[in-house]
């Protein structure tokens, strides 16, 4: 049994346990031996793939390009790490923040799913086989999205169902036409028949993935379901939204976008590139309108995909390498900042700006703790964000690409004005109300802390992250030795 | 034959997309069952028609050629039980999206946002029902 196959059992069996038990406690208990199960598997087939190169699975020893196919390269096995740390982080605050009415609704078994939907899709080797992973992790991010039946979760959730309903079928329909004119499925069996087809059918199915894909990754002009659905549920709940659902469609345009529609640059990555100036730009001048902490967060979220999709566009090594970082960086420094929202809410009981305050007279600690994962959102040294931020920049100047580099940077600097308002609203002004502040927050900033000091750790010591971050670069702009690895060495 | 079908799926995506564009949300619903078979047939299209036998070892263990090919009909058979699975799920999402929201129109859908303390209040309909059937005593 290979360890690319543990990724899935383990959320899958996490899920099923939880099921049985149904009790919240033992479920919490559970759920976080869950996620240390997880990252511990996610940590073998990351050392796994490090050592010994790309692996692959086929299931039921069907052979490669019709069996059922699991691959795990750099990207992948990062993005399955840096998931399951998001994983660990949710699960130490669902612990200790307990909210029993929806751990009785089924908030563990479907977070659990939701994990193996999209632990699934980062390995799948398969295009259609990648569609229904994004079916599981849909339908149990639908539930969640919903659990509980809130007013604001149902108005949200309609709007986050709608626009996941059109984006599955948009992707259906770009799998069938892609199978129709290859008559391919699997992924490296895909790379070496798309280029025989006809530029323009090439193009036009790329346009087609970059709209399904764009609609799950929340990027300009299709990111306006984001903010109306995440702030909705729980904090516990959109933490884990906020962290993985938009990286896994960033997943798929990453790997699309380097293994199957690379004849013609000069007008898909081009697209691309254009998308992300333009969902950084809107997606920070509207953060910085919000009046709302976890809706601003929202934007903010909305606007940093922008930077991974340049990386993505301007398609050089050191571009992918920045966007692979960037992805990996910002999974734990959105969750960290969506989970500080939720202990910000719990201590002054609203996450509406204007109505909080005080909170560095009565907790400077917590004002220390905001301000780690803020500035590495903004990209200052010497957080993660800032390396991030920088190789973007540097291979968008190798390059050329100067235009799209102003932006990046003038957005870093938006992001950096934007949190310091929040720093100043919630902290620096005086309580509007001059309500005493409740103690007793301690374990809820322990996840906080555990992705605040991973996020500082990564940015002082960023060279393994940078260099495994070069290595899935250069799997994906070299992706013989993937198909190699899929389809065995004689093809 | 294609071609028929070709015009059958554009005509079911225009009336699906039409459908979804409505405020109705039980249009939306319909819209989207009307695509999904847009699609659904699209990928049929898409795996070659025509006069073949199906993929059976006759007796003799040899297949009668030409052969039809099997995995459209297994990846459509995939995609509408997935869409069944969210259309059951779409269906009491809007039951429940009128009984909390007072409306099915998308328009007239209040754009509520009342960011509730962290565990927010659950509903209390659904709530100590399905604590029953959940917790065994």
């Amino acid at each position: 049994m290979s360890v690319l196959v543990l990724p899935l059992l383990v959320p899958l069996s996490t899920a099923v346990l939880c099921l049985v038990v149904a009790q919240p406690r033992v479920q919490r208990t559970l759920g976080l031996l869950g996620a240390l199960a997880l990252l511990a598997s996610a940590l073998a087939l990351l050392l796994e793939v490090h050592r010994r190169g790309i692996q692959a699975v086929q299931i039921g020893n069907w052979p490669a390009p019709f069996g059922i196919t699991f691959v795990a390269d750099h990207l992948s096995a990062l993005m399955v790490f840096a998931s399951s740390v998001v994983a660990l982080a949710v699960a130490l605050y669902a612990l200790a923040e307990p909210d029993p009415p929806r751990e009785r609704l089924g908030y563990h078994p479907l977070s659990y799913f939701l994990l193996f939907g999209v632990n699934g899709a980062f390995l799948t080797g398969d295009i259609f086989n990648m569609y229904v992973w994004f079916e599981v992790l849909l339908l149990s991010s639908f539930v969640l999205m919903v659990l509980g039946n809130g007013r604001a979760q149902l108005a949200g959730g309609v709007k986050y169902f709608a626009v996941s309903l059109f984006s599955s079928v948009l992707f259906l329909v770009a799998v069938g036409l892609l199978y129709g004119s290859t008559g391919a499925l699997n992924l490296a069996d895909l790379a070496t028949r798309v280029g025989e087809l006809p530029l323009g059918l090439q193009n036009a199915l790329a346009m087609l993935f970059l709209t399904a894909f764009g609609l799950k990754a929340a990027v300009f002009p299709f990111f306006f379901w984001l903010p109306a659905s995440y702030p909705a549920p729980p904090v516990a709940i959109s933490a884990l939204f906020a962290g993985l659902l938009t990286k896994v469609g960033v997943y798929a345009l990453l790997r699309v976008f380097t293994l199957l529609f690379t004849q013609d640059p000069a007008f898909t990555h081009g697209v691309i590139l254009w998308v992300a100036g333009l969902t950084l730009l809107l997606g920070v001048l509207l953060a910085l309108a919000q009046g709302e902490l976890r809706r601003l967060l929202s934007f903010q979220l909305v606007s940093h995909i922008g930077y991974m999709l340049m990386g993505l566009g301007l398609l050089t090594p050191l571009a992918l390498a920045g966007s692979v970082f960037y992805a990996l960086n910002h999974m734990l420094v959105i969750s960290a900042l969506f989970l500080l929202a939720g202990l910000l809410d719990r201590l002054q009981g609203t996450s509406v700006l204007v109505r909080m305050g005080g909170l560095y007279r009565s907790h400077p600690g917590l004002a220390l703790l905001f301000l780690l994962p803020a500035f590495s959102l903004a990209g200052l040294p010497p957080f993660s964000g800032f390396w991030a931020k920088f190789t973007l920049a540097a291979a968008g100047l190798e390059a050329g690409a100067y235009a799209i580099v102003g932006v990046a940077l003038l957005v870093g600097l938006l992001t950096l004005l934007s949190m310091a308002m929040v720093f100043a609203e919630v902290f620096w002004k005086a309580s509007p109300e001059g309500r005493s502040v409740p103690e007793g927050w301690g374990r809820l900033a322990v996840p906080v802390v555990l992705l605040a000091v991973l996020t500082l750790g990564i940015g002082l010591w960023a060279e393994p992250l940078m260099a495994l971050s070069q290595q899935a670069a250069r799997e994906l702009l070299e992706p013989t030795p993937y198909i190699q690895a899929v389809l065995g060495v004689s093809r | 034959m294609e071609v028929l079908l070709a015009f059958l799926v554009g005509g079911l995506a225009a009336v699906g997309v039409y459908l979804m564009l409505r405020p109705h949300l039980i249009q939306f619903l319909v819209g989207f069952l009307v695509l999904g078979n847009a699609a659904n047939l699209l990928i049929f299209t898409a795996g070659r028609l025509g006069s073949q036998f199906p993929p059976l070892v006759q007796r003799d263990g040899g297949l009668l050629e030409p052969i039809a090919n099997p995995l459209p009909q297994a990846l459509i058979l995939t995609a509408i039980v997935i869409g069944f699975g969210l259309a059951a799920f779409g269906i009491v999402l809007f039951y429940r999206a009128e009984q909390g929201l007072g409306t099915l129109s998308a328009e007239a859908m209040p754009e509520v946002f009342e960011p509730a303390p962290a565990p927010s209040p659950v509903d209390q309909v659904e709530a100590p029902r399905s604590e029953k059937e959940r917790v065994p005593a």
